[in-house]
C-alpha cells in the first residue's frame, strides 16, 4: 500500500499495524461465531466481526484520502488540537445519558407497577437494571469523562493529543463495549457482578481499550507545553489507573471455553465479596469521584473566570482521598461473613474520606469567590456549584451510613437507592450537565448555547427531580430500617416484609416522578445541544495565546 | 511568599496566586482551611481510637482483637439469647399446652396469636397472602370453608405434614385428568361442568343436558365430591355446592379443571418450624376462620 500516486505517502506503523489486528479479530470473531455454544454469543461475535471489517476499512479509507502528511501539532505556534474524538463522545455521552435515565424510570416504575415488564425476559427488573446503571454509569459518565479528559488534557498542556488512530480506537471502542455490554444484559449475559456485569470477553476487550486510553492521556501530558501538570489531571490520571487496576483485579476469571460467554471468578466467597466491593466502592470513589473532581477543577474555574481556591487544598485533598478511597469498600458489607476487622477498617476509613471529600468541594465551591453574582444570570454555572453542593452533601452522608450503628438501620433499604442518587443525579450527572453545556458551544466554534433559557428550565425541571426522589427514598428507607427491626412487646417481629414492601408503594411512585423530571430534563438538554451545533450564532475565530498570558513577576 | 519569584496578587481576593497557569486557570495560594485540617485531624484521631477498641487489624495468623474485646457474632448471640429470654416463660408454657388449653388461656392465646401472626407472615403470606385471603389455587383461610377440615386438631395436622407435600403423614388426594387421560369426553366434559354450576345456583348455558352432566357426575365425581357435590374432607374434595371456587367458577375454569386434574401442594412445616411455632401458626390460622361449618 505504500506505493500509491505520493512516492513520500506511506502507512504509519498505526494503521497498518491496527488495521492488521483488526483483521485478525475480524477473523477470530467469524471462527468463533461459528462454533459459539449459544445464539446470544454468536450474535456478540458477529458483532465483533462486523466492527473489525468495519474499522479495517475506515482505516484503509482514512490512509487514501488524507495528505501525506499526519497533522502537524502545532499550527503557527499554536497547537493543532485534535477535537474530533471529543466531539464525538460529547453526543455519545447526551444520547446515553437519555437512554440510561429512561430505563432508570422504567425500573422505577417497575418497583411501583411489576406488571410493567410485560412477562418478557428482555424487559425483567433483572436485566433492566445492570442495563440502568450501566448506561447511567458507563455509557453516559463514561463519555463525559472521555470527551472532556481529551478535552482538557490537551488545553491544559498546550499539546495534540498523542497518537492518531487511538484516541478515535478509545472513543469508538468504548463505546462498542457499551453495546456489547448492553445487547449482553437485554440477552441475559451476565457474570452477576454487580457493576462489572459483562462477561470475559467484553471485559477483555475493555481492557485494550483502557490501556489504549491510559497511553494516549499519559502520552499527552509528557507532551505537555507547562513545567506542572494541571490538577484536573491528577484527577484524570488518578481515574484512568486505579479503574484499570479495579477491572483487571475484579474480572480474574476463568472461561469455560473461547466459545462460551461464561467463565467463572477466580475468587471465592467472602474474599469474591470483598473483591467485588473494593471493586465497587472505588468505582464510586475513581470513575464517579475522581473524574468527575477533575471536571469540575477545568470547567468551574473556566467558567467562572476566577482561579482555583487553593492550590494547597487541591494537593492535600487529592492524595489524602486516593489514599483513602481504597480502604474504603468493605463498609458495603457490614454485618456479613466478612471479619470483623476488615469491616472495621472499612468503617474508620469512610470516615476519615470525609474531610478529603469536602476538600474537593471547599475548592470548588470557593473558587466562586468574587463571581457569585455570576450564579444569578449563568445557569450553567448554577448547575455546577450545586453538583458540587450535592457532593459534599453525598460525601457526608456516605461516611455516616458507613458508621455500623446506622448501617445497621440503613443497608439493603431504599435510604442506600437515595444516597446513591443524590451522587449520581446531584453531583455526577449535573456536573456532566455543565460540561457538557460548556463543550457544545466551545467545540462547535459558538457564541454561546442556543437556549440559556432552556438550562435553565433544565436546571429547575431537573432539581425538583432530584429533590422529589431523594426526599422519598429517605423516607421510604428510614420507614423500610425501622419496619423491619420492629418489635412487638411480645417479642416477635411486628411486620411480615410483605407489609414493608407495601409501605414503599407511594414513595415508589413519588421516586417515579421525580425520575421522569429528570429525564424530561434532559430531553431539553439534547435539543439545546441539537440547536446549538445546527443553529446558534458563530464564534470569532479562537485567539489562543501561544504563550502563557500570565508574565512572572520579579 | 515573598520568596517565590513569579508572585501575583488576585486583585479580587488580594491573595497571591501560585503563578501557574494553564489555559487561563490560576490558582490561589490559600491556606488549608482550618476548620477542615481539624475536622480531618479529629476524624484520624477517633478512626485510631476506634482501631484500637474494636478488631481492626490483620495479623499474620490472627488479627488484633481490640480493647472493648467485641465480636459481631457474639454481639448477635447475645441479642438473640435475650430476644428468646423474653419470650421463654410463655414458649414453656405454649409447648407444655394441648392447643385446647391454649386456646382457654386468654394470656396464652394472645401469645400464641401474636407468634402465629409473626410466623404468618414470613412463611405463609406468600401464597395465602398477608392477611390469609388466599389467591387463585391458594384457599382463603378467613372463610368457614375448608378443604381439610377446620378444627384445631385438623389444622394442626395440615400445617405440620401439608397436602401433596413430600411427608408420608401429609395429605394426599387426586382429582384426575379426565380430559387429558381419555377418561371423558369433551362433551361429557361440558356436561357436567354446568351440572357443577347448577349445584350451587349458577347459571347454565341455554340447552344444555342437566340431566346428562348430572349422570356423569353419579359416574365420576359423587365418589369423592358427594353425590350432590357437597365434598368430601377425607380426601380433600371440595364441597361444589357452595359459593366459594378455589380456581374460580366460571364454565372455562371448571372445564380446564376437568381437562388437566388439579392438585395444589401445601408443604409440610414439620422439621422446619419448631412444634411451639407451629402451634401458634394453628392457633392463629384458626382464629381467622376456623372450626366453623364443617
Amino acid at each position: 500500500m505504500a506505493h500509491t500516486a505520493t512516492t513520500s505517502k506511506g502507512m504509519t506503523f498505526g494503521e497498518a499495524g491496527s488495521a492488521l489486528a483488526f483483521g485478525a479479530l475480524a477473523f477470530l470473531s467469524i471462527i468463533i461465531a461459528a462454533k459459539a455454544y449459544t445464539p446470544e454469543y454468536a450474535f456478540h461475535a458477529y458483532l465483533f466481526a462486523a466492527a473489525s471489517v468495519a474499522s479495517v476499512f475506515v482505516i484503509v479509507n482514512r490512509y487514501y484520502e488524507r495528505p501525506a502528511a499526519l497533522p502537524p501539532l502545532t499550527i503557527n505556534g499554536k497547537p493543532n488540537y485534535n477535537m474530533g474524538p471529543v466531539k464525538f463522545a460529547t453526543i455519545a455521552s447526551v444520547i446515553w445519558g437519555i437512554a440510561g435515565f429512561t430505563i432508570g424510570l422504567l425500573i422505577a416504575l417497575q418497583l411501583a407497577f411489576p406488571s410493567l415488564n410485560f412477562d418478557t425476559s428482555w424487559l425483567s427488573f433483572g436485566r433492566m437494571r445492570p442495563l440502568h446503571t450501566s448506561a447511567v454509569i458507563f455509557a453516559f459518565g463514561g463519555n463525559v469523562l472521555i470527551a472532556s479528559s481529551f478535552y482538557v488534557v490537551q488545553r491544559t498542556c498546550r499539546a495534540r493529543l498523542v497518537g492518531d488512530i487511538s484516541p478515535w480506537f478509545v472513543v469508538l471502542g468504548y463505546n462498542f463495549f457499551i453495546v456489547i455490554a448492553g445487547t449482553g444484559y437485554l440477552l441475559g449475559i451476565t457474570q452477576g457482578k454487580e457493576y462489572a456485569e459483562p462477561e470475559w470477553y467484553a471485559d477483555l476487550f475493555l481492557t485494550i481499550v483502557w490501556v489504549t486510553y491510559f497511553l494516549v492521556f499519559l502520552g499527552t501530558v509528557m507532551r505537555r507545553k507547562e513545567s506542572h501538570i494541571y490538577v484536573a489531571n491528577w484527577f484524570y490520571l488518578a481515574f484512568i489507573l486505579t479503574i484499570a487496576v479495579l477491572h483487571l483485579g475484579n474480572n480474574a476469571t476463568v472461561p469455560v471455553s473461547i466459545f462460551s460467554p461464561k467463565s467463572y471468578i477466580v475468587w471465592s466467597g467472602v474474599q469474591d465479596a470483598l473483591v467485588q466491593w473494593w471493586y465497587g466502592h472505588n468505582a464510586v470513589g475513581f470513575f464517579l469521584t475522581a473524574g468527575f473532581l477533575a471536571i469540575m477543577y477545568y470547567f468551574i474555574p473556566k467558567r467562572a473566570e476566577r482561579p482555583v481556591y487553593s492550590y494547597r487544598l487541591s494537593i492535600i485533598h487529592f492524595w489524602s482521598l486516593i489514599f483513602m478511597y481504597i480502604w474504603a469498600g468493605p463498609h458495603h458489607l457490614h454485618y456479613t461473613a466478612l471479619p470483623d476487622w476488615a469491616q472495621t477498617l472499612g468503617m474508620v476509613f469512610s470516615v476519615m474520606l470525609w474531610m478529603p471529600s469536602w476538600g474537593g468541594m471547599i475548592n470548588g465551591l470557593m473558587t466562586l469567590s468574587g463571581a457569585w453574582d455570576k450564579l444569578r444570570t449563568d445557569p450553567v454555572l448554577r448547575l455546577m456549584v450545586v453538583s458540587v453542593a450535592f457532593y459534599g452533601m453525598a460525601t457526608f452522608e456516605g461516611p455516616l451510613m458507613s458508621v455500623k450503628a446506622v448501617n445497621s438501620l440503613s443497608h439493603y433499604t431504599d435510604w442506600t437507592i437515595g444516597h446513591v442518587h443524590a451522587g449520581a443525579l446531584g453531583w455526577v450527572a449535573y456536573i456532566s450537565f455543565g460540561a457538557v453545556y460548556c463543550l457544545v458551544p466551545w467545540l462547535w466554534n459558538k457564541k454561546e448555547l442556543y437556549s440559556m433559557k432552556a438550562v435553565s428550565w433544565h436546571f429547575w425541571i431537573s432539581t425538583l427531580g432530584i429533590v422529589l426522589y431523594i426526599s422519598s427514598m429517605w423516607v421510604a428507607g428510614i420507614l423500610q430500617g425501622l419496619m423491619w427491626r420492629a418489635y412487638t412487646n411480645l417479642g416477635f417481629l411486628e411486620y411480615s416484609f410483605i407489609e414493608t414492601v407495601e409501605a414503599m408503594h407511594p414513595f415508589y411512585i413519588i421516586r417515579a416522578l421525580g425520575g421522569a423530571l429528570f429525564v424530561a430534563g434532559s430531553l431539553i438538554m439534547a435539543w439545546n445541544v441539537w440547536k446549538t451545533i445546527t443553529s446558534a450564532e458563530a464564534a470569532e475565530e479562537e485567539a489562543l495565546p501561544a504563550q502563557p498570558v500570565l508574565v512572572a513577576a520579579e | 511568599m515573598a520568596h517565590e519569584k513569579h508572585e501575583k496578587v488576585d486583585a479580587v481576593t488580594g491573595v497571591a496566586t501560585t503563578g501557574h497557569s494553564w489555559d487561563d486557570i490560576e490558582e490561589l495560594n490559600n491556606p488549608l482551611p482550618r476548620w477542615w485540617l481539624w475536622t480531618f485531624y479529629l476524624c484520624i484521631v477517633w478512626a485510631i481510637a476506634y482501631c484500637i477498641a474494636y478488631p481492626a487489624w490483620p495479623l499474620v495468623s490472627s488479627y488484633t482483637k481490640g480493647a472493648l474485646g467485641w465480636h459481631s457474632r457474639d454481639a448477635v448471640e447475645v441479642e438473640l439469647a435475650a430476644l428468646k429470654d423474653q419470650r421463654s416463660g410463655m414458649t414453656a408454657k405454649l409447648a407444655a399446652s394441648s392447643l385446647e388449653e391454649i386456646k382457654q388461656d386468654p394470656e396464652m392465646f394472645a401469645f400464641a396469636r401474636a407468634q402465629g401472626k409473626a410466623a404468618f407472615g414470613d412463611n405463609c403470606a406468600p401464597c395465602h397472602g398477608a392477611g390469609g385471603g388466599g389467591a387463585k389455587g391458594y384457599p382463603n383461610l378467613n372463610d368457614d370453608d375448608w378443604l381439610w377440615g377446620g378444627s384445631l386438631e385438623q389444622v394442626h395436622h395440615t400445617i405440620q405434614f401439608g397436602v401433596r407435600s413430600t411427608n408420608d403423614q401429609g395429605h394426599s388426594g387426586t382429582m384426575p385428568a379426565f380430559g387429558r387421560d381419555g377418561m371423558l369426553k369433551r362433551e361429557e366434559i361440558s356436561q357436567v361442568a354446568d351440572y357443577v354450576r347448577s349445584l350451587s345456583g349458577l347459571p347454565t348455558e341455554k340447552g344444555v343436558d342437566l340431566a346428562a352432566g348430572a349422570k356423569v357426575f353419579a359416574d365420576n365425581c359423587a365418589a369423592c365430591h358427594g353425590d350432590k357435590g357437597q365434598g368430601m374432607l377425607e380426601l380433600g374434595a371440595p364441597n361444589l355446592s357452595d359459593q366459594i371456587w378455589l380456581f374460580g367458577s366460571d364454565k372455562a375454569t371448571i372445564v380446564e379443571g376437568l381437562m388437566i386434574g388439579r392438585g395444589s401442594v401445601m408443604p409440610a412445616w414439620h422439621g422446619r418450624l419448631d412444634d411451639t411455632t407451629i402451634k401458634a401458626l394453628t392457633l392463629y390460622v384458626h382464629s381467622l376462620g376456623g372450626d366453623q361449618n364443617r
